[in-house]
């Protein structure tokens, strides 16, 4: 069926704005129903159509165009002058001068002129209608929740990976970073593995700026803060070597074997000194070395880690971490393999009064050291699965620690800028930020870095960017935010009333234990005053004691028992830390205690 | 002393102003109470800044003419009378209050 319906106009009313007209309705066509249509209907019944309730997906690829940048200089010189004269005639420039000064539309002009900027001036300076009428109101109390992103990842660019065991910063602004790549695993690494330490520029992710080729991969690697174009190096064999970055990859001087380390140079430091060639380096041999780059062919000065003070080689701890503060130079501290931390003084008499005192430390070796740069006295260890601060004057124990991590801790340091805020990086691959005035129980920031094994981490000088390397040469370039690197109000008094009340908390419960232990003793003298013989007392008390010990200590683990079941629930609402984290340390020495008596 | 001369002593002594300087069409300072590497590096920039600003007020409406010109910075603030043939540049100092 077609309907049709035929319009006809003349061709000179082509285009002619219509002219409508009201007429009556008309019928142009009538289909009447045709019944025998109706008898062809099928109803169809179920009806099947197709669904789909996954979510639709399409893949699409772009290119973008490459960005290329590239530096030009331009040179403005003085122009405008008229073709005849030399700007650069004093004369001709003064005579043009004082033409056009007596020019008479120059006259009119400037008077006319002068009179507008004058009230100009005037008006500035009778109202400053810019003030700032809200000057002294401060908007940091806007509180935004601390965070941190990742702004460049670079990649050890070699076919057999490696750790990123060690990272320092550029000294002159945040614009490079030097990273060590070592393999760590004993006898881990093949011979095709690559030996080289590579410079970065934090722009470029793709090619290392520098490529540092040592002998022994570098274990540490440091820039010289005095100046930023020397790097010291430690070698996996134990070499120290420096390079200086013009005068290209190959290392300038190495320290000859025999006068080395005999394990792998685990830190080396650059010592505040007027020629700032002075360095010194620490291993895991026991031993720490004094350089001086000017003469490497021996070690300046020498000290072997024994804390019996008697410099026995054989008792020696090896050294992990190395602390070294530039505002007290002649001090230093060591952390060691097996966990104490031991505090040195470089100018004392004899080499054995060198350490000065030994701390506990850790369960494991001590990887990270150092000492809080607005309170020198107190400063942060990290090894086994905790962060500890310490206070010098307390040697017994720690002044506050974190909480007992799940992983492994492996690396840490103080923030620059905040004198509350630490940062520690984690086997599982965690970078955890503390603020101990935020919080003190839990990290104000946890953040997965990478899946893999964090190895090392280094916070640039403005506190602004940190740098984490991993366990598969991974380096991860980390931009905090603000709240994370500008000094809060009052924070300095804050942190300072903190580390002394723990430091007073920490000296009164030393004092306690120890009265007991008087008391103690003066108690089971007196015991042994009783008893009328003198012979075999000793024996009697010695066996005495044990029987005591042992009854006393499962007397207290019962006990524990029952307090852990009660506190269970009490500690769950205690946030403070200092007071929270005492209970597991006790279960630690009982445990460790609990060992030479089974035996 | 000139007329010219009595007008700009009486704008240089007006408090918080730090320098004059009289540029003409081309951009050269014919007269300046600063040093001479300021001067040139002032007026080359303001000469430019000046044209331009003109331009935008005659092109959105060309009845419309630039009077005077005003820029706030931090430090200072730089004022521009242009003429028809030469630029009155003042730099006052709004911190001094």
């Amino acid at each position: 069926m077609e309907i049709v319906y035929v319009y006809t106009k003349k061709r000179a009313e082509f285009g002619r704005q219509c002219n409508f007209t009201d007429r009556s309705a008309e019928l142009h066509v009538d289909i009447l129903p045709d019944p025998s249509l109706a008898e062809n209907f099928i109803e169809r019944n179920p009806v099947d159509s197709g669904i789909q309730c996954v979510q639709e997906m399409s893949e699409h690829e772009v290119n973008t165009e490459r960005f290329e940048t590239g530096s030009r200089g331009i040179n403005h010189t003085e122009g405008g002058w008229p073709k005849d004269i030399n700007p650069q005639e004093v004369e001709q420039v003064t005579r043009f001068r004082k033409k056009v000064e007596k020019d008479e539309l120059y006259v009119n002009t400037i008077q006319q002129l002068g009179t507008v900027m004058e009230h100009c001036i005037k008006q500035n300076n009778a109202i400053d209608i810019y003030e700032e009428y809200f000057d002294n109101i401060q908007l940091s109390n806007v509180e935004e929740s601390p965070s941190a992103k990742t702004i460049n990842v670079f990649r050890d660019p070699n076919e057999i990976k490696r750790t990123a065991t060690h990272i320092s910063w550029f000294p002159d602004g945040p614009r490079k970073l030097a990273v060590a790549y070592c393999n760590l695993e004993f006898q881990g690494s093949s011979p095709d593995t690559s030996m080289d330490s590579y410079i970065w520029d934090v722009e470029n992710p793709n090619k290392p700026e520098m490529t540092l080729k040592p002998v022994s991969p570098l274990v540490c690697v440091e820039y010289n803060p005095k100046d930023s174009h020397v790097l010291l190096g430690g070698c996996y064999n134990g070499q120290i070597a420096y390079w200086d970055v013009r005068k290209g990859s190959q290392p300038v001087e190495m320290s000859p074997i025999e006068h080395s380390h005999r394990d792998p140079a685990y830190k080396a430091i650059w010592i505040q000194s007027k020629t700032g060639t002075e360095c010194f380096s620490a291993s895991s041999d026991g031993q720490v070395l004094w350089w001086d780059i000017r003469k490497m062919g021996e070690p300046t000065e020498k000290l072997i880690l024994d804390p019996t003070k008697k410099q026995d080689m054989t008792k020696a701890l090896g050294a992990m971490s190395l602390e070294y503060e530039p505002t007290m130079p002649t001090k230093f501290m060591v952390g060691s393999e097996q966990g104490s931390i031991m505090s040195c003084n470089r100018k004392a008499k004899t080499p054995g009064e060198k350490i000065v005192a030994v701390y506990p430390g850790h369960l494991g070796p001590v990887y990270s050291l150092q000492r809080n740069p607005f309170f020198p006295k107190n400063f942060l260890s990290v090894g086994d699965w905790k962060a500890r601060i310490w206070s010098e004057d307390i040697r017994e124990s720690s002044i506050m620690w974190t909480k007992q991590y799940q992983s492994y801790l492996t690396d840490g340091c103080w923030s620059p800028i905040r004198p509350s805020v630490f940062f520690i990086s984690k086997m599982d691959g965690t970078l955890d930020v503390w603020d101990m005035i935020f919080k003190q129980n839990d990290p104000t920031l946890s953040l997965q870095v990478c899946d893999e094994p964090l190895h090392s981490l280094r916070v640039q000088e403005h506190g602004r960017l940190v740098a984490c390397g991993s366990h598969t040469g991974t380096t991860t370039l980390l931009e905090l935010s603000d709240s994370l690197y500008t000094l809060q109000r009052n924070e300095k008094n804050l942190v300072t009333a903190m580390f002394e009340r723990e430091t007073r908390r920490e000296k009164i419960l030393d004092a306690r234990h120890r009265e007991m232990k008087i008391k103690e003793r003066a108690k089971s003298s007196a015991d042994g005053d009783k008893k009328e013989e003198e012979e075999g007392e000793a024996a009697l008390e010695e066996e005495d004691i044990y029987v005591k010990a042992e009854t006393e200590f499962w007397s207290i683990i019962n006990q524990e028992k029952k307090n852990m079941e009660k506190k269970k629930d009490a500690d769950m609402d205690k946030a403070d830390l200092g007071k929270q984290s005492p209970i597991p340390e006790d279960q630690e020495q009982e445990a460790q205690e609990k060992e030479p008596e089974k035996k | 002393m000139s007329e010219v001369e009595e007008t700009l002593k009486r704008i240089q002594s007006h408090k918080g102003v730090i320098g004059v300087i009289i540029v003409n069409t081309e951009g050269i300072p014919i007269r300046t109470t600063l040093d001479n590497s300021t001067t040139v590096q002032y007026s080359g920039l303001i000469h430019q800044l000046s044209a331009k600003a003109k331009s935008v007020v005659r092109d959105i409406d060309p009845q419309n003419d630039l009077t005077f010109l005003r820029i706030r910075s931090k430090k200072n603030e730089i004022m521009i009378a242009p003429g028809c043939e030469y630029l009155l540049i003042v730099i006052q100092d709004d911190r001094g209050k």
